[in-house]
């Protein structure tokens, strides 16, 4: 068989494999409430299996609110940060600071894409270093750098290399901060903070998908004169594994929205506390966290999750079923 | 219909308990399976039905040679064949009318579409008034003919019975007997497993007599 042949059926295979698996959903769909399930609910450890499928989807859902968080606020304060950037004017020697100041916010002012230029003053100055110097300080007798805070106009910021080789040719004490550093290890740290969540998220499922296929061992062997009687009657696999899908995909979908439906209060009650837990101020916290509350856009993706991990238990349950049956033969 | 040639089976890496079965059943036939306890009928009507395959020998059943075919094909030919148990096997959670009806509802098929044909069949093999009832409230007698009504409610090639008598009076066995001789008259070959020697009597019909995992037939 030739490479393309080979992919080709694979492809088929897995086409096949997937058109099943939908139309075992469509089937859930399809059937009569008033029909008897083939399979009782009864013969299923399900209140167990809920009780599991509940504190799984819980935790995923607290990950996945933590994740959105920690994303939303990073991406909140790099374009806090990126929409400002700060030029240090040192003072030197044979040179007139104020004269530095003037000469630099005119330089930037004119650069394409600077919205505002400010410079602080010796008052301000004085302010910053308050904390460490004390107040009543005289900047005269000390060599402190002046501040120019450029604010930059969003999407079009200026061209920094150009900008930092002409201050640095006309004004020689001039330094140009865009804060690229501080933005970098912000995304580093967003990034390591999905990248843990992922992770979680991961064992999460694992331990969902492991507990539901020995659920699923279990309900076997308890239906097993079920099972066969389906097979003397001519069922084919994917008829019995549809069976005990039915039962997983609603034990699933009531373990998930009790799980995800705690999660979602909790964020709720977290969003009006905003950040007096934990003993910090709401703007301290608000400030740390970009808020507590997670938005329509983070609900969603809890529900989204309520739905997957439903999905992820019954398609679970017809994979274990069908590689129970193909084993048995 | 049927065709053994040089069947053999044997369990693991225990004796053959079958041996050297050749024999065919043809359509609308009808024929007892006898032998001692033990000679191997269950085992030959597994081999009939599809849940064993041979370990040597051809087995070819409505033109399809057995050894050839995939799990979800030996599905399919399966229902062709309707199966009574010897202990019903019907399932305690499904009313008597559901326990019928289902190889039609593994069909695929509406219930609008069956209700009339399962409600007549149960009314001809005198479960009428039983519809609703659960199979642990059922009579040994009840039970056997709603398995027989199970088996027979998507009108199937090959009717197997395994000892369809062996819980029943000997009126009821009698009664049983009619409605197979029924069934065979309307088409269905009919292969009845007993040692039940006085219902073999009350028909004149074929016999295939195991014996040591050998047959014998008797026409």
């Amino acid at each position: 068989m030739s490479t393309t042949d080979r992919v080709r059926t694979d492809r088929s295979r897995t086409d096949s494999r997937l058109s099943g698996a939908l139309r075992g959903l469509t089937g859930l769909v399809r059937r009569k409430p008033r029909e008897t399930p083939i399979v009782p609910r009864s013969s299923i450890a399900g209140s167990a299996l809920i009780a599991v499928v509940a504190i799984m989807t819980f935790l995923a859902s607290l990950t996945t609110g933590a994740v959105v968080l920690v994303v939303g606020a990073a991406a909140e304060w790099q374009s806090d940060v990126s929409r400002e950037v700060t030029v240090q004017v040192r003072p030197m020697a044979g040179r007139d600071l104020d004269v530095d100041v003037v000469r630099a916010v005119e330089i930037v002012r004119a650069a394409p894409g600077v919205a505002s230029v400010r410079a602080q003053d010796k008052a301000e100055s004085a302010r910053l270093l308050e904390p460490w110097l004390g107040s009543g300080l005289s900047l005269e007798s000390l060599p402190v750098p002046r501040l120019i805070v450029v604010q930059v106009t969003p999407g079009r910021p200026p061209d920094f290399a150009a900008l930092k080789t002409r201050l640095a040719v006309e004004v020689p004490g001039a330094t140009l901060d865009d804060h690229r550093g501080f933005s970098r290890r912000l995304r580093a740290m967003a990034d390591t903070a999905v990248a843990v969540g992922l992770a979680i998220l991961g064992l999460v499922m694992a331990a969902t998908v492991l507990s539901v296929a020995f659920a699923t061992r279990g309900a076997m062997a308890t239906n097993r004169p079920t099972v066969e009687v389906l097979h003397f009657i001519g069922a084919k696999d994917a008829y019995v594994a549809g069976q005990f899908m039915r039962h997983f995909l609603f034990l699933g979908l009531q373990g998930g929205s009790i799980g995800g439906g705690a999660a979602v209060v909790l964020f709720l009650l977290l969003g009006l506390a905003g950040g007096r837990l934990f003993g910090l101020g709401g703007a301290d916290a608000a400030a740390l966290f970009g808020g507590a509350a997670l938005g329509i856009g983070g609900y969603l993706v809890l529900l989204v999750q309520v739905a997957l991990v439903g999905l992820v238990t019954a398609l679970t349950s017809r994979r274990v079923v069908k590689a129970t049956l193909k084993a048995v033969g | 219909m049927v065709r053994f040639e040089n069947v053999g089976l044997r369990y693991g890496l225990g004796p053959e308990v079958l041996r050297d079965l050749s024999f065919r059943i043809e359509p609308h036939s009808f024929q007892f399976l006898t032998g001692p306890s033990g000679a191997g009928k269950t085992s030959l009507l597994r081999l009939l039905f599809l849940s064993l395959r041979p370990t040597r020998g051809l087995i070819t059943l409505f033109d399809h040679d057995v050894a050839t075919l995939d799990k979800d094909a030996l599905a399919v030919l399966r229902r062709r064949i309707g199966i009574v148990f010897q202990d019903f096997r019907l399932l305690d959670h499904m009313s008597t009318y559901e326990n019928v009806s289902l190889p039609l509802r593994v069909l695929g098929r509406e219930e609008e579409s069956y209700r009339h044909e399962v409600e007549e069949l149960l009314h001809w093999v005198g479960l009428g008034e039983r519809m609703t009832a659960l199979p642990p409230v059922l009579s040994g007698g009840e039970k056997q003919r709603a398995a027989i009504a199970r088996a027979v409610i998507a009108r199937p090639q090959l009717l197997l019975a395994d000892e369809p008598t062996g819980n029943v009076d000997p009126n009821l066995a009698k009664r049983l007997l009619r409605l197979f001789i029924e069934l065979n008259k309307s088409g269905t070959s009919v292969v009845i497993a007993t040692h039940d020697i006085g219902l073999m009597d009350q028909y004149d019909a074929r016999r295939l007599v195991l014996h040591e995992g050998r047959i014998h037939v008797y026409d």
